[in-house]
């Protein structure tokens, strides 16, 4: 860009001061490039502190006493809490992560030990991307075909699988990197001992990748906790209490916030602000949570 | 020589060794368990494809290739098409990655190379944690905190600025300031999609070696000189690779999205105007859809697919031409 | 130590090789593939019962892929194969329907790097033995105190045997790899450079220890350091480029090597 002419422009000898050499033009492009970065980075704490300060402002002024002991109220009427939302959400978690662990655990382990250079792991390695970075949106609809429309109603069910496909791919992908990181000599030292594969795998290169299989699931936790466009369309909501049996709609907290905050009743707002507080809190949470199992184990 | 053998058999069956095989079943069991969960993901895939193309499959029929290129959206009618859900869609996500992108390359060079060493860990941990605040809460604040800000201290000002003047004047102009519109979607997108692609590029800088950055500040190369000339090259397709990643999620993206881009039906030549891409309208008439408005929401569905799976295979192509090289 | 002649190095007071002592491994016109690279080719050789022998070479002449053809552990990997014939006892173990589970149980095998599983030390020897042979408690703790005293660790971990074995240090890790290998009882005991992670001191006492070994069990060590082949073996394969080149008693191919490229070998000219 500022090329020298080596012919007309003789480089400075001895003598002159250390940073005269450097062009005016060179420094002001450094000195944008650090400002600029300073700048995009304040903009992220920004952004990130503003929106903490307004969950924790409108959140705690939507905080009562029957919170988390009362159902959701009527439209428009007064009073009331969250508590089914709250029990809802917990559940539809739960059934997510039960179902998708066993079979992501078990799908990174093929990927990583069984299918190791075969033609079938590397369509199911891309597939299971795909899934991943698939809108989530989409598995509501494929959920909502599968199961809410053949039952006939929204169901807890038709919630826990649509969550459980959005948390599989997360687990695959965490179980199968953390298994490459386990050094084959460990796998062979477990075959040298006369153990089938399926001994090695269970007691030696999931207990070496444990740390990191269970970040997987507790991250996989964190990213389906606050999903709502895939439960829009199959657990919906419900404004009485838990239906213990799932056949029906169940409430959760975020099509309840979904609903309330886009609502025009106040105390609805206000019981929005109260769950996206406690959902963030509870995700952030659960993300720390996350990477202090991995720092304590490297530390050992 | 016959003894010395039978010596050691006598020793052996001493100390009562009878080995017993751990069992075959157990073995292949565990096999086949491992092997049908990974089908689990294949046909998982296939059933998502398979519902919402069966699902779209009567629009496509009804409305040919004219569904996508047509702005018709007439519930009453029955006329659907596409286009304006997928300019939307394609719009929001193009502004995310103009504002998106350079936010966080910007941040992934302060990370690696301005940051004092104190305040690395935090900061870095700053911006990750973004990625873990769910969608829902990015549309809460884009419309309570941002879009009046936005409609106070943007839209109006520029509106009045640019009224009348050629080009700039339709798209800039906000007929009703409110605050939301595609440009609010854009950039609600962009903040979204920054520690995502702030962090993979982070962990691409901090993969380069050392002694490369260090020999080139040894030949009197500026900051900015090695990031330009040097650091960015370097990690280029990698980079390249994340962006595409993180343009899969802004055209996928749906509550907070819904939440501030206005869900208007028709087109706007403005982006202070409201719109609304595929993720969106499907969230907002689903629940409420029959016939063949479902149809139609359904087909949106598999266009939306078809975009991001070929995002995603060109990131991936991308990527695996930066291993070859 | 590659100008000075190994041929220093004691070999008096060590045992000298049996060679009447009987053949546990007979390895028969042996070749070996990785994908279409030719690994070894035509090997013929033989393990004498309670001996050591080394096998000894430059890199990459093939002295480790013939250690892991004796388990097979190489049939881990489905590019990998081997023609010809081993034979343990009689038997031909590259024959397609050994086991290979069992086979490893009868040949043990120790690693170059220590490969301590993730578990406690007790669990570490037991982790054989639970995979074999269904021993009460009381019976399980005497096999994984005799193993760690075989393996000349037990003072040291004796108070300490439910911590993770991966808080040893590397000289300890190896010989708790020993202790779970040797606690299986096995007829065959492979070490491939045992030593090469190690200290000094360490390396000491882990060449102690197959001294030891050699009294119980029959042993095959790849080394790539020839003072400590001629310090613990009764007898000595030399490899070249896949080949085997020269075999015999180790005071033999270290005194009076036949070959020529035996003889640049150990006095330090190549390699």
């Amino acid at each position: 860009m500022d090329a020298v002419n080596p012919l007309t422009e003789a480089a400075p000898r001895g003598g002159a001061p250390i940073g005269s050499r450097v062009r005016p033009s060179r420094r002001l492009a450094d000195r944008t490039l650090r400002i600029a970065c300073l700048l995009a980075t304040i903009i992220g704490a920004v952004v990130l502190g503003s929106i903490l300060l307004m969950l924790i402002v409108e959140g705690l002024r939507g905080f009562s006493a029957t919170l988390l002991t009362q159902p959701t109220p009527g439209p428009g009427s007064e009073g009331g809490g969250i508590a089914n939302a709250v029990l809802g959400s917990l559940i539809l978690t739960l059934i997510g992560i039960v179902v998708a662990t066993p079979i992501g655990v078990m799908a990174g382990t093929y990927l990583a030990e069984y299918g190791r250079g075969s033609k079938l792991a590397d369509l199911i390695r891309f597939l299971n991307d795909v899934l991943l970075s698939a809108p989530s949106i989409l598995i509501g609809l494929f959920v909502y075909t599968l199961m809410v429309r053949p039952m006939g109603t929204y169901s807890g069910w038709a919630g826990g699988v649509a969550l459980a496909i959005i948390a599989t791919p997360v687990i695959v992908r965490t179980t199968e990197d953390m298994l490459r990181l386990v050094p084959g000599t460990l796998r062979e030292a477990g075959a040298a001992l006369g153990a089938p594969t399926s001994r090695v795998i269970m007691s030696v290169t999931w207990r070496a990748a444990s740390a990191g299989i269970v970040t997987g699931v507790i991250l996989a936790l964190a990213r389906i906790a606050g999903e709502t466009a895939p439960l829009l369309f199959t657990a919906l909501n419900n404004n009485s209490w838990f239906n213990a049996n799932l056949m029906g709609g169940v409430a959760n907290l975020p099509v309840m916030i979904y609903q309330f905050a886009l609502s025009p009743y106040p105390n609805w707002q206000s019981l929005a602000w109260a769950g996206a507080l406690l959902i963030t809190m509870a995700i952030l949470a659960l993300s720390v949570v996350a990477r202090l199992v991995i720092k304590t184990e490297r530390a050992r | 020589m016959a003894s010395l053998t039978e010596q050691i058999a006598l020793a052996r069956s001493d100390a009562g060794i009878v080995r017993r095989p751990p069992s075959k079943g157990l073995d292949g069991l565990f096999r086949a368990a491992s092997y049908g969960s990974a089908l689990v993901v294949l046909l998982v895939l296939a059933g998502i494809l398979g519902s919402i193309a069966y699902g779209g499959w009567p629009a496509f029929r009804e409305f040919g290739p004219g569904f996508v290129t047509s702005t018709a959206w007439n519930i009453g009618t029955e006329q659907f098409g596409a286009w304006v859900a997928i300019v939307g869609t394609l719009a929001s996500a193009l502004i995310a990655l103009l504002i998106g992108v350079p936010l966080s390359l910007a941040i992934a060079v302060y990370l690696t190379q301005l940051c004092p060493g104190w305040a690395r860990k935090p900061v870095a941990m700053t911006i990750e944690l973004l990625a873990a605040v769910p969608s829902i809460i990015y549309g809460m604040w884009g419309l309570f905190i941002f879009a009046p800000l936005f409609a106070r201290f943007v839209q109006v000002p520029v509106s009045n600025l640019v009224e009348g003047l050629p080009i700039v004047g339709t798209l800039l102009y906000a007929r009703v300031p409110s605050g939301v519109g595609i440009l609010t979607a854009g950039i609600i997108l962009a903040i979204m999609i920054v520690p995502f692609v702030a962090s993979i590029t982070r962990d691409m800088l901090d993969q380069i070696p050392t002694i490369l950055r260090e020999s080139a500040y040894g030949i009197g190369c500026t900051t900015w000189e090695v990031v330009r000339h040097v650091l960015v090259p370097q990690a280029s397709v990698s980079i390249i690779g994340a962006i595409m990643l993180g343009l899969g999620r802004a055209l996928g993206e749906t509550m907070a999205v819904t939440f501030v881009i206005g869900n208007a039906n028709r087109l706007s030549a403005s982006i202070f105007d409201p719109g609304s891409t595929i993720a969106s309208r499907i969230a907002n008439e689903f629940n409420e859809a029959d016939g063949m408005q479902l149809n139609a929401l359904m087909a949106l569905g598999c266009i939306l697919f078809v975009i991001t799976v070929i995002v995603l295979i060109v990131a991936r192509l991308l990527v695996r031409r930066a291993k070859v090289a | 130590m590659s100008a000075s002649p190994a041929v220093s190095a004691p070999l008096s007071g060590r045992s000298q090789a049996n060679a009447s002592a009987p053949v546990r491994i007979a390895v028969k016109n042996l070749d070996f593939y990785y994908g279409t690279f030719h690994g070894l080719k035509n090997i013929n050789l033989n393990f004498h019962d309670r001996q050591v022998t080394a096998l000894i070479g430059p890199s990459g002449c093939g002295k480790s892929t013939l250690l892991r053809t004796f388990n097979r552990i190489y049939s881990l990997y489905p590019e990998q194969r081997a023609d010809g014939e081993i034979l343990l006892d009689g038997q031909n173990i590259l024959d397609p329907k050994v086991d290979l589970n069992e086979l490893r149980a009868r040949v043990g095998m120790v690693f170059q790097k220590p490969t301590p599983f993730p578990m406690s030390i007790y669990d570490n020897v037991a982790f054989g033995l639970r995979l074999y042979e269904r021993l009460p408690k009381a019976d399980l703790d005497l096999r994984v105190e005799e193993s760690l005293r075989k393996a000349a660790l037990w003072d040291e971990v004796k108070d300490k045997l439910k911590q993770s074995g991966m808080g040893l240090s590397g000289g300890q890790q190896q010989r708790l790899c020993i202790a779970r290998t040797v606690a299986q009882r096995p007829e065959v005991i492979l070490f491939d450079e045992p030593t090469s992670a190690l200290d000094p001191i360490s390396t000491g006492r882990i060449e102690e220890l197959i001294e030891q070994l050699r009294d119980e069990f029959t042993i095959a060590i790849v080394t790539h350091n020839m003072q400590q082949a001629a310090r613990i073996s009764q007898f000595t394969a030399f490899m070249y480029l896949g080949e085997l080149v020269e075999f015999g008693p180790t005071t033999r191919i270290f005194m009076n090597p036949e070959k020529r490229q035996t003889q640049d070998y150990i006095t330090g000219r190549f390699g």
